[in-house]
């Protein structure tokens, strides 16, 4: 080709741009991912025995930034349900991953950054279960899953397949429910938050009472979990997500770069 | 093909006058000629490498650095395979993925530099090799044919008539021997047809539901509002003479039930608010105490479904997103299923365990032709 003008370099210079910002995407979700792990519990003791001036000091609390939804008695309104008989459990679930006070309306609440402290969402917490009996935050020693056998973690296994893989994934990497609703990542939930949706069924998760699903099945559900997060998969993932990211990087990335390579294969040399 | 001889240029022209006829609006409508002229090959052009030896010295450069990775590849290959020791499931998954992505970088490599070579480098002569007939002449034809007739007459075709019926005949009897197995998939039972093996399911008057972790009966008072529980038969012989191979002692005897029969009856066990709860008269007492006992084959293309939602009491199927309303009596309220999921009345007996009060009143899962 008989050219006086030199090329302009501008389409040379973008050649490893796609490279370099899928290699910082996926840096960034593996940062995400690292910084959303390892939430330290809280001291649960302290939940187990609450006093008459924990419930009073709740109820303030209640009153000044929860009552503008849930009612001056948390007796409920259009937007918000009734508290009464919710449990110590349900209020400690929402406000310990805060998930409540709810940011926005929308069709589910995402677990956010806590908005109180641990004191105050333990006075919380003993407000509302003394509204009426409800489930109660379980204690240390009826979370702790680290005498666990393998045979007992994998039956925890089996009873996570059954009840709750069909939304949160076999991995326990989540998925989509209708109309944005979704199941969330169980990766990095402490045990407690674990426990807690399971006897609460917060939102649109279904309720696993200790008639169906004994409090030994649920540690042993949250021994399986855990196990999982410990003995990760190497390798790109994928989020675990399945069919879904591993076919959208297929299609994307693996047949783009079959079609540049066959391009390239075809394009007469210059 | 035999290309025809390109026109020469009288002709053409000839050919482009002939359109125009004397007289027309010749300068407006541009004239089409009646026959192109063949615009030949395009010119060669040369490559850079071929004009600029610099070019020609970076290509090769290029070429050689790819050979060059592809070779310490291979060498971190070697290393990979000796350093990685394979103690645990985790060391072998890094082995492999070491060992891969080194032997991937090497064929890649090496793949990449003949591909550069190849265009860049090597000799560009364009050379043109005319199509000609494919087809063999007359002679070579009528030659084949006869070498064909001849091969017949010397194996003896006409003559040895039996030997050769006969092994037409093998031959033919081989698709029946595998066709015959074939029909024993007709039907699992030979006294049903296949319609009716698909309308019923091993669910029967009197049966108790099992919880599907723990394979334990389920009293009502176990459900709180919007539990879920997984459900699957518990088969007796004392109630249903389902079976005359069940054991009447054996009362969890689930490995006498084949796993197909035990999929097609699975059944998904929810207690929906009672204000929410929407049944027609006839359903009226196929409940217990608001809970209601649904299948939890998709009458779609036959999912599990067990996605329920509290919020909305939906039951949403994880293949095409079919959802269902289980507070009314689980109708389709988005996606492609077409029937209602069937449901399983149910009651208690008299130890206050829940029981079935049938089979189901409809065929479970997908649609067939039978049922129209």
């Amino acid at each position: 080709m008989k050219r006086s003008i030199p090329l302009p370099r501008r389409g040379r210079r973008s050649r490893w741009a796609a490279v370099a910002l899928l290699a910082g995407l996926l840096a960034c979700t593996g940062a995400v991912a690292a910084a959303s792990t390892d939430r330290q519990g809280p001291d649960l003791a302290a939940y187990a025995t609450p006093t008459p001036a924990d419930v009073q000091a709740g109820r303030q609390l209640f009153v000044a930034n929860c009552s503008t939804c849930h009612g001056m008695n948390a007796q409920g309104s259009g937007t918000a349900p009734s508290l009464y008989g919710v449990g110590a459990a349900s209020a400690h679930f929402q406000l310990s991953t805060g998930r409540m006070p709810l940011r926005a309306s929308g069709p589910q609440a995402p677990r956010g950054p806590v908005s109180y402290t641990e004191e105050q969402i333990r006075q919380m917490t003993a407000y509302v279960g003394s509204l009426g009996p409800g489930p109660q935050v379980p204690s240390a020693q009826q979370l702790d899953y680290s005498g666990l056998s393998d045979e007992q973690i994998a039956i925890g296994g089996q009873i996570f397949r059954t009840n709750c893989a069909m939304c949160h994934s076999a991995a326990g990497s989540g998925g989509a429910l209708t109309q944005g609703k979704y199941a969330p990542n169980l990766r990095g939930v402490d045990a407690v938050s674990m426990y807690e949706a399971m006897v609460t069924g917060p939102q649109s998760m279904p309720v696993f009472s200790d008639s169906t699903l004994t409090p030994e099945n649920k540690v042993a559900v949250i021994a399986y979990l855990k196990t999982m997060e410990d003995n990760p998969n190497p390798g790109l993932t994928l989020g675990q997500l399945g069919p879904v990211s591993e076919g959208a990087f297929l299609w994307g990335v693996g047949l783009s770069a079959l079609i540049g390579i066959a391009v390239w294969l075809g394009a007469k040399a210059r | 093909m035999a290309t025809p001889p390109p026109p020469t240029q009288p002709e053409a022209d000839a050919a482009l006058a002939s359109t125009t006829g004397p007289g027309s609006d010749s300068q407006l409508v541009p004239a089409v000629p009646a026959r192109f002229e063949d615009p030949g090959l395009p010119e060669h052009r040369l490559r850079r490498t071929d004009t600029d030896p610099r070019a020609a010295k970076r290509a090769e450069r290029t070429v050689s650095l790819l050979f060059g990775l592809a070779m310490l590849a291979g060498v971190g290959f070697v290393v990979a395979y000796f350093a990685i020791r394979i103690t645990d499931p985790t060391s072998a998954i890094r082995s492999t993925q070491f060992t891969g992505l080194a032997l991937a970088v090497m064929l890649l490599c090496i793949g990449f530099g003949a591909v550069h070579w190849a265009k860049q480098l090597m000799p560009d002569h364009e050379q043109i090799e005319q199509r000609h007939r494919v087809a063999s002449t007359p002679l070579e034809q009528q030659q084949a044919g006869q070498i064909l007739s001849q091969g017949a007459v010397e194996v003896g075709l006409p003559r040895r008539k039996l030997l050769w019926g006969s092994l037409v005949g093998a031959l033919a009897t081989l698709p029946v021997v595998g066709a015959v197995p074939l029909w024993g998939l007709k039907t699992h039972n030979r006294n049903q047809t296949p319609a009716q093996a698909l309308s019923h399911t091993v669910w029967r008057s009197g049966m108790r539901l099992l919880k599907e972790a723990d394979k334990t009966p389920i009293k009502p008072s176990d459900l709180s509002l919007h539990e879920v529980v997984h459900v699957i038969p518990q088969v007796t012989t004392a109630q249903g003479h389902l079976r005359p191979d069940v054991d009447a002692n054996a009362v969890n005897s689930h490995h006498e039930l084949t796993l197909n029969e035990l999929a097609k009856a699975v059944v998904l066990l929810m207690r929906i608010p009672p204000g929410d709860l929407k049944e027609p008269a006839e359903r009226k007492n196929w409940s217990v105490e608001g809970i209601v006992a649904y299948s939890k084959i998709c009458t779609h293309v036959g999912c599990p479904i067990a996605l329920y939602e509290k919020t909305t009491s939906h039951l949403l199927c994880p293949c095409h997103q079919s959802t269902f309303d289980a507070a009314d009596q689980c109708k389709v309220v988005f996606g492609p299923a077409n029937r209602p999921l069937p449901q399983l009345p149910i009651t208690v007996d008299a130890q206050g365990y829940l029981i079935a009060q049938s089979d189901f009143t409809e065929p479970v899962g997908p649609s067939f032709p039978e049922r129209g």
